[in-house]
């Protein structure tokens, strides 16, 4: 061993205009795990890809055990060892959990001698396994097992996890850490990404933040350091938010949005993502949600749009809500559609030239145009397809679409994810002024420093579970968002 | 919508299909044809005169326009129904039936009896896929397909067994009763189901064209996750709907062959309408009254083809070779102008 397990210099990423890595760095060391940590979008996962050859990187180096190395594809990583286990599985269903490592690995094609490979392998590490399961019928927990056996049957020295314990209960989460402990501490090294603060701190030797593509911290993560890794995740600037609650409701105005005792299930997953919720906002305000990916916010704000059934609880929402979801090109917009049809998409029976059961394109193009006007959306006319624009303009146009009516709730879900500065200021102000006209905003952003500046009041999700941050104190609000207050 | 948009979107297929007639030309001559001869046999007996154009060529376009229809009707709210050739076997199986049943009915009762029976058997015929699609997430395109061939099996049983004719020597059916067949345009063999071609054409025009609930269909299509969170459509319901209006279209048009063509049931009733009827509509880019265009234009190809047999001793299966060369070259200009814009998004 001549030098550092890997080492990323100076790596940037650019994705169309988003920088999603500018300069970022990682240097990992044999025998230990090292946390890679940040934010939503932060650029964690973007990091984790180059070093394991499913994208290239802009610029920068990479250095694997000491010698400079050239990682085009994942087959390169390999040879390298480096081995990758995704979130999601990439195994193929219809295969048996010995043919599946047979191929990744290489290993030849004879049935018992990879079962007995299998065997040893899953053993030797504590990691058992059923040979002769198909992968598309494990569960969870074991499609994560095989992915990492995969890696390491590959002859892996170097193991990237991205987000491993996020699909996992809490027992089954420390069992991985245990197996990755050992792995680790038999000369190897482990690199894990993830946004939860405890577990990097717990788990890891070593720890690098990310934020906005840049790193903020890195070093040894004790309990010491807990203090500047929030900081470094969250920004430096921990000073007290500006502009505190900018208008009290009137006493005897009722919330446009009242949510009691809510119990939400988990989307797509067994389990509860919210529990016993409360929760009132009135007309006129911007209520600004902080939380941490996978709190139970986003179950909150689709409950609260009326798409997804709350278990129990008491949900008293006026209509017409106007809902503007995270990803605009697969859940706001149809690409392929034109911009008047994406109108009369999001608002039904109450956009222009429609009239009751009858639409008159005609009409829709003309109340398009007019929208197009007001929101100051580029665009080439109507009846240019939602596609052509850029993601600046779909956006305002998502946003056209919800406030052309005037609806008395909004709930907004990242709103200005992947925009520029101008672009997002935009959609602030817009949302801003749809709240003067006495609608009632919901509102969250992964980025924290935009909820503190958009937000009247601020209600943190952590865990399921809804509060109220006793003062406007970014620091305090952020201890809250990890559970750490 | 744009007019420019729209006039290069028909531009395309008319382009194609003059080129695919020139290269049947250059390839009948290269074989040692004389193209002359076989295209002007396929002129004469299609569109050449009045008779070959309403008792040859409409007559032909009949099962195509229909079932054209509601395939069109389903691929806008992105279900793919291959199964057609069975839908349309199985109305024609109802239809037959309830027919050699009605002897002594008024006409007025008795052919609008046939069509609900036929709507019903190609409905039916399709519950299973729409079932298994929406509960199961099976493929609608692998178990319409392949009720395909249990519609055939059902066909040859019927004119064995349960539908054989009285004499019992032929696998045919008895002759429907008079009242259950199809008037016809005096002095041709053109029967009342071109009434309903064109009429489920301007219906289901204005249905996409005009209707929130259409337009609906379409987004359903091409956005599934959009429509069902910004649109709040009941994505799966409308892709089921559409499906099953398909196949009701598709034994409709089981009961216009019946009724209209043959009066009793054969084992080789279809020459493929169900199957010819999609490069129809995808020809004609789901836009219904292009349907009725395209529907003409092949079924002028196909009783034409067999004039071109007749007169020029050319097999008349080249004829589905154009038709094949047609869709594929249709297919191939989609893929570079759209890059993978869906089919649907094309309509409205």
């Amino acid at each position: 061993m001549t030098g550092p397990a890997l080492q990323l210099r100076n790596i940037h990423k650019r994705y169309g205009t988003t920088n999603a890595l500018s300069g970022a760095a990682l240097a990992v060391e044999w025998g230990e795990i090292h946390a890679l940590l940040g934010e939503n979008g932060a650029g964690k996962s973007t990091l984790l890809r180059i070093a394991g050859g499913l994208e290239r990187a802009d610029r920068g180096s990479i250095e694997v055990d000491g010698s400079p190395a050239t990682i085009r594809s994942p087959r390169d990583a390999r040879r390298l060892g480096i081995g990758m286990v995704h979130q999601h599985p990439t195994s193929i269903p219809s295969l048996t959990v010995a043919d599946n490592m047979a191929l990744t690995a290489g290993w030849p094609v004879r049935p018992a001698e990879v079962r007995e490979r299998v065997a040893r392998l899953s053993g030797e590490l504590g990691l058992p396994i059923d040979p002769d399961a198909y992968a598309g019928r494990l569960p969870v927990v074991l499609k994560q097992r095989l992915e990492i056996l995969k890696a390491l049957a590959a002859s892996a020295r170097i193991l990237l996890l991205d987000e491993p314990t996020a699909v996992l209960a809490p027992i089954e989460a420390a069992e991985l850490l245990t197996v990755l402990r050992k792995f680790a501490a038999a000369g190897n090294a482990v690199v894990i990404v993830t946004h939860k603060l405890r577990e990097a701190i717990s788990e890891s030797q070593r720890v690098t933040v990310l934020r906005h593509g840049s790193v903020t911290f890195t070093g040894r993560s004790d309990s010491e350091s807990s203090e500047s890794l929030y900081r470094a995740m969250l920004g430096s600037d921990a000073a007290v938010a500006p502009a505190p609650a900018r208008r009290i409701p009137p006493a005897d105005s009722a919330p446009a949005i009242r949510v009691q005792a809510l119990d939400v299930a988990r989307d797509g997953r067994y389990g509860i993502a919210l529990r016993g919720a409360a929760l009132a906002v009135f007309p006129g305000e911007i209520v600004g949600i902080a939380a941490i990916e996978g709190s139970g916010q986003r179950e909150l704000m689709r409950a609260v749009a009326g798409l997804v059934h709350p278990l129990r609880g008491v949900l008293d929402v006026r209509s017409p809500v106007a809902f503007i979801p995270e990803d605009r090109t697969t859940e706001g917009l149809i690409p392929s559609l034109s911009l008047a049809e994406n109108v009369v998409l999001g608002m039904g029976a109450a956009a222009p030239g429609v009239n009751g059961a009858l639409v008159s394109w005609k009409h829709v193009a003309a109340g398009t145009a007019d929208l197009v006007d007001r929101f100051g959306i580029v665009a080439a006319g109507p009846d240019a397809p939602a596609g052509s624009l850029s993601g600046g303009n779909q956006q305002k146009l998502v946003l056209a679409r919800a406030l052309a009516g005037v609806p008395p709730v909004i709930v907004a879900e990242n709103p200005t994810r992947g925009l520029d500065v101008a672009a997002a200021a935009e959609i602030h102000r817009r949302l801003r002024a749809a709240a003067d006209g006495g609608a009632a905003v919901l509102f969250h952003s992964s980025d924290l420093d935009e909820v503190v500046l958009v937000a009247d009041r601020l209600v943190v999700v952590n865990g399921g579970t809804l509060r109220e941050p006793a003062e406007r104190n970014r620091e305090l609000i952020g201890r809250m968002m990890i559970g750490a207050a | 919508m744009a007019g420019v948009g729209r006039l290069r979107e028909y531009a395309v297929p008319a382009l194609i299909v003059a080129g695919a007639i020139a290269a049947l030309a250059a390839a009948l001559g290269i074989a040692g044809y004389d193209p002359e001869l076989a295209l002007g046999a396929l002129w004469r007996g299609s569109v050449g005169s009045f008779d070959a154009f309403a008792s040859g060529t409409l007559v032909r376009a009949v099962p195509l326009i229909i079932i054209a229809l509601g395939f069109a009707l389903a691929l806008r709210g992105g279900m793919l129904n291959i199964g057609a050739e069975g839908q349309f076997l199985a109305g024609a199986v109802a239809a037959t039936w309830l027919g050699t049943h009605l002897a002594g009915w008024p006409a007025l009762l008795a052919i609008p009896a046939t069509w609900l029976v036929a709507l019903a058997a190609g409905l039916l015929w399709i519950v299973v896929p729409v079932v298994l699609r929406v509960k199961y997430g099976v493929l609608e395109v692998i178990t319409t397909l392949l009720l395909n061939f249990v519609a055939e099996a059902l066909v040859s049983f019927m004119v064995q067994g349960p539908l054989q004719e009285q004499t019992g020597i032929y696998p045919q059916s008895d002759p429907i009763a008079e009242a259950a067949r199809l008037p016809l345009l005096p002095g041709t063999r053109l029967h009342l189901g071109i009434g309903v071609a064109l009429i489920l054409a301007v219906v289901l025009w204005f249905f996409f064209a005009r209707t929130l609930a259409g337009f609906r269909l379409l987004a359903a299509g091409s956005g599934p996750r959009a429509a069902a969170l910004a649109g709040r459509i009941d994505v799966t319901r409308m892709a089921a709907l559409a499906l099953l209006v398909s196949g009701a279209l598709a034994g409709l048009a089981g009961a216009t062959e019946v009724g209209g063509v043959s009066y009793a049931l054969y084992p080789n009733l279809s020459p493929g309408y169900g199957f010819t009827a999609i490069a129809v509509a995808l020809l004609a880019r789901l836009h219904p009254p292009a349907i009725v265009v395209t529907g003409i234009l092949f079924g002028a190809l196909e009783t034409g083809a067999g004039a071109m047999q007749r007169d020029a001793g050319i097999p008349a299966v080249v004829v589905q070779a154009v038709e094949a060369a047609i869709i594929l070259a249709l297919l191939l200009a989609d893929a570079r102008t759209h890059r993978g814009r869906a089919y649907a998004g094309a309509a409205a």
